[in-house]
């Protein structure tokens, strides 16, 4: 602390008014006690609880631990198919695309690690007893999440340079982000599911993220409506 | 306002995750290669180990500049209560914290209470037992973070996830927190008028009764893996008749005892809302609904679908909604219209923005929502941050918004909230990169994405692209930062907004010229915790009758007031404290009118000074003049005088031109009519 405060002291001067530091605790107010009410349904009447009153959180749902473990798989796909930008395409629009996709995928997997850590699951998806389904055969199929890229469709975009990889990048990114778009819905249309608020929050804003750069990667494509 | 979201860290959020276990004081905070660093093992090594280690930004694109990591900000210590601050131009007054019924009330990891929260999420107790135990007091805390501001006379609304925290604020050395009302659903955006209280509601636990239960989660299904090509079929839910998403309407004629009047389900809830007063309308008022999240079935809400446009021309996306509110019966409120304000205008197709091309691209196909709408009456218009766009709204029938313009840009992620300058020439959009809950002021983030963007709006109602603002300083790679909700400052004869930055704190910038905002005043703690990203910061800073109030995410209620610096004089301050508003909802924005008051004058002044418009000589004979009327309290011969500096101002005014040509008219009337 003593070290940082030197650094700063000597920066300040660069300013005209610099306070820094320290302890706002002369400031601080604790918590006060508050009359606590909770309102009824509408035109009941509203109860006032006991100042001891403490929080609840609604149910976390099995679908909400099998939901982060997929997607942090399917992510993983967007990350590896950015990382072949550098190496195959001048095209600068995609370039600054793809920096920001990788950027917010690598951060969103991050994010989906963390909240299953922080609630003792794994982060990994289970292995799925596949081998028990009647009349399939799971090894001769690839095990994906909706809208990932087949290691055919991987191998032609790793192949490709030029402007048949930006188109190839583009329609696959596409494809890969309308999947996340199916696996929210099917998230929220389980029951009990999505009322965890960092969850909630997360999966609303990989919905509408991800919209967006289906709408730049169409623009790119020079898609028409 | 307020919404976080795009994604990434939101995590851990919260709070008051105090105390003693994170020794804040030897750490300084971990962005780029900093000094003091001993202890810290190398970035990416750690963030295979362990998932919490936020990890560093990469290299800055081609072409892009970050900010900066000689600001003072960029490397204050960690802390819940006793984080380092930096600060110019503004003076901390107040924290206020949350009540303990929208926090774990406890910081003993070990304690009964923690764990029963804990159990809460999912975990059992087996595995909570091995998670680190700083973890366990920050985990679900979004569920109880404080959100969005309203003012009403003397009380102050906080929005929380949780509820709703009521200040009174009459006591500028005693601010003191009224009422605490347990209603969970998120974000629980607020707004007021007169008698009534309205509340954005949109997550999936949100209940009609204020319940905190929530809704049971169907049993484990036995779901096969999903194979590529093939959608997976989850069961769908029962509908769920007891669910609320949409916007409340409260009753606080008792503030102590808020009464919920309606409950308007919506197909999307409402991430936030705009209260919308229509001049011409006496006995209602209405809400523009923004929802952003997920359609919910049919079976639930009648009426609602998820469908692209293309399969259901009734698709609940790709519109906003309106709530029409009796104000002599608010019980009977409801949906008055649904306007699809992103169609094209020439097919009617709902799903339509292609005009406009700004910044090399053309315009996004398939803007389906609104985040965050500012109505501006007063000037008919309203500005909305709809995701991919950013547009503006003739609003002169508030039931039937039309679409005047729209905008996209390269750089921005995801449109997020916007407002006007005072004379309605300026809109100011930000990009909520990140959502919030990510660290994206990081010394390699690009200045131009999660920034603010000034546009100018010619007299066709045009926008047109002038410029980016983000926070100059860098912040940590454990601080979730990006720009967010913000006010005006009311100093006459300049733009000047005070800005939320999440824990990249509060910014004060000027926009005056479009093409150059720049800082003027900020405040900014370090980070909560040095190397977790524990979600926290400012969720929105508003300047209310004198005084700035910051909704602080984790630690609760912050109250500023500005100091005066060689970019903001005492003079300028004071004009801003001549406006008073009974209410404040900062996305419905009121016309400001400076009073002709001499205090106002003298800001005008200071400004004409700084910017050179005027000699010097000029400048003192003014000041001089003013003065003599001040302290004769407006008598005739120092009024007499005051009227004889008029003229050559005006003379002035024509041979300049915008904000200096403006003041100087503005300072002309002043002198001609003065006010006491």
């Amino acid at each position: 602390m003593r070290h940082v405060s030197r650094v700063l002291i000597r920066r300040s001067r660069l300013l005209a008014v610099v306070a820094f530091v320290s302890l706002l605790s002369l400031s601080v107010y604790p918590q006060q006690t508050p009359v606590v009410v909770q309102p009824g349904a509408p035109g009941q009447p509203t109860r006032t609880l006991p100042p001891s009153t403490r929080p609840t959180l609604p149910p976390t749902s099995p679908a909400d631990v099998q939901f982060m473990q997929h997607m942090i798989v399917h992510h993983a796909q967007a990350v590896e198919m950015t990382a072949l930008i550098d190496s195959r395409t001048e095209n600068k629009e995609l370039r600054t695309l793809g920096a920001r996709i990788s950027r917010s995928q690598a951060d969103e997997i991050n994010f989906m690690k963390r909240w299953l850590a922080a609630r003792g699951e794994s982060t990994s998806a289970p292995t799925h007893n596949t081998h028990n389904m009647p009349g399939m055969d799971m090894s001769k199929h690839e095990m994906l999440m909706p809208g990932m890229l087949t290691a055919k469709q991987m191998d032609a975009l790793k192949t490709a340079q030029g402007a048949e990889f930006d188109r190839l990048f583009l329609t696959g990114m596409i494809q890969h982000h309308n999947g996340a778009l199916i696996m929210v819905k099917d998230l929220f249309d389980t029951a009990g599911a999505g009322q965890d608020a960092e969850l909630f929050n997360f999966v609303t804003d990989v919905d509408s993220g991800q919209r967006a750069e289906i709408k730049i990667m169409q623009t790119l494509l020079g898609e028409k409506p | 306002m307020n919404r976080i979201n795009n994604f990434t860290p939101r995590l851990l959020v919260t709070f008051f995750v105090l105390c003693a276990c994170f020794a804040t004081t030897a750490f300084a905070q971990t962005p780029t290669p900093s000094p003091s660093q001993g202890a810290t093992k190398p970035a990416d090594k750690q963030a295979q180990a362990d998932p919490f280690t936020p990890e560093p930004a990469g290299p800055l694109p081609p072409g892009m500049t970050g900010s900066d990591t000689e600001d003072p900000r960029a490397k204050l210590t960690p802390g819940v209560d006793n984080a380092g601050v930096a600060a110019l131009g503004i003076k901390h007054l107040f924290l206020l914290k949350k009540p303990d019924a929208f926090q774990l009330g406890s910081d003993d990891p070990n304690d009964p209470k923690i764990q029963k929260v804990l159990g809460q999420t999912g975990g059992s107790p087996a595995e909570i037992a091995k998670m680190p135990k700083a973890i366990q007091l920050v985990v679900a805390q979004l569920s109880f973070a404080n959100s969005d501001l309203a003012f009403q006379g003397n009380h102050l609304f906080q929005g929380n996830f949780y509820g709703l925290n009521i200040f009174d604020i009459s006591n500028p050395s005693k601010p003191s927190l009224v009422t605490t009302m347990v209603c969970p659903g998120g974000q629980n955006d607020v707004s007021v008028y007169k008698n009534l209280l309205f509340m954005s509601v949109e997550m999936a636990n949100g209940r009609l009764d204020c319940g905190t239960q929530g809704f049971p989660p169907a049993p484990p299904a036995p779901t096969p893996a999903p194979v590529a090509g093939q959608d997976s079929k989850p069961t769908p839910p029962p509908a769920q008749k007891d669910r609320f998403r949409g916007v409340r309407i409260f009753d606080i004629t008792d503030i102590k005892n808020p009464k919920q009047v309606a409950a308007i389900q919506t197909c999307r809830g409402s991430h936030t809302h705009t209260l919308v007063v229509d001049p011409n309308d006496k006995n209602n008022v209405y809400i523009y609904v923004s929802g952003t999240s997920f359609v919910r079935q049919n079976e639930e809400l009648a009426g609602c679908s998820g469908e692209e446009p293309d399969k259901d021309p009734n698709t609940s996306l790709f519109r906003i909604d309106v709530i029409k509110v009796p104000l002599a019966a608010p019980q009977n409120a409801q949906i008055v219209s649904s306007p699809r304000l992103f169609a094209n205008q020439q097919t009617g197709a709902v799903s339509g923005l292609t005009s406009g091309a700004t910044h090399g691209l053309e315009q996004p196909k398939a803007t389906d929502q609104c985040h965050d709408i500012t109505v501006y009456s007063a000037i008919g218009l309203a500005a909305g941050a709809c995701s991919g766009n950013g547009i503006l709204i003739d609003i002169k029938d508030p039931v039937n918004p039309k679409r005047l313009d729209a905008v996209n840009d390269p750089n921005y992620a995801y449109w997020h909230s916007a407002s006007f300058s005072n004379d309605g020439k300026k809109v100011l959009f930000t990009d909520e990169w990140g959502g919030g809950m990510a660290a994206r002021c990081r010394a390699n983030d690009p200045n131009k994405w999660g920034a603010d963007a000034v546009f100018t709006l010619d007299n066709n109602n045009k926008m047109r692209f002038a410029s980016y603002y983000k926070l100059p300083a860098a912040q940590g790679d454990s601080e979730n930062c990006v720009a967010h909700n913000g006010s005006l400052i009311p100093v006459p004869g300049r733009d000047i907004v005070v800005q939320a930055w999440y824990q990249g704190g509060i910014s004060v910038m000027d926009f005056t010229d479009a093409e150059r905002p720049v800082e003027i005043a900020y405040f900014d703690r370090g980070p909560i915790y040095p190397n977790l990203l524990v979600l926290g910061g400012h969720w929105s800073a508003y300047w209310y009758n004198g005084r700035i109030y910051a909704s602080e995410i984790a630690r609760g209620l912050d109250i500023f007031e500005l100091e005066p610096s060689k970019f903001l004089t005492q003079n300028e301050i004071d004009a801003a404290k001549t406006i008073r508003v009974n209410e404040l909802n900062v996305q419905n924005q009121q016309k400001i009118e400076w009073p002709r008051k001499l205090i106002v004058a003298k800001a005008y002044v200071d400004q004409l000074e700084r910017s050179q418009a005027l000699p010097a000589d000029q400048i003192g004979s003014l000041r001089t003049a003013i003065q003599k009327a001040e302290t004769s309290n407006l008598n005739k011969s120092s009024v007499a005088n005051l009227k004889k500096l008029a003229p050559s101002l005006e003379t002035a005014a024509g041979s300049k031109t915008g904000a200096d040509a403006t003041r100087l008219q503005a300072l002309a009337q002043i002198l001609k009519n003065p006010a006491r």
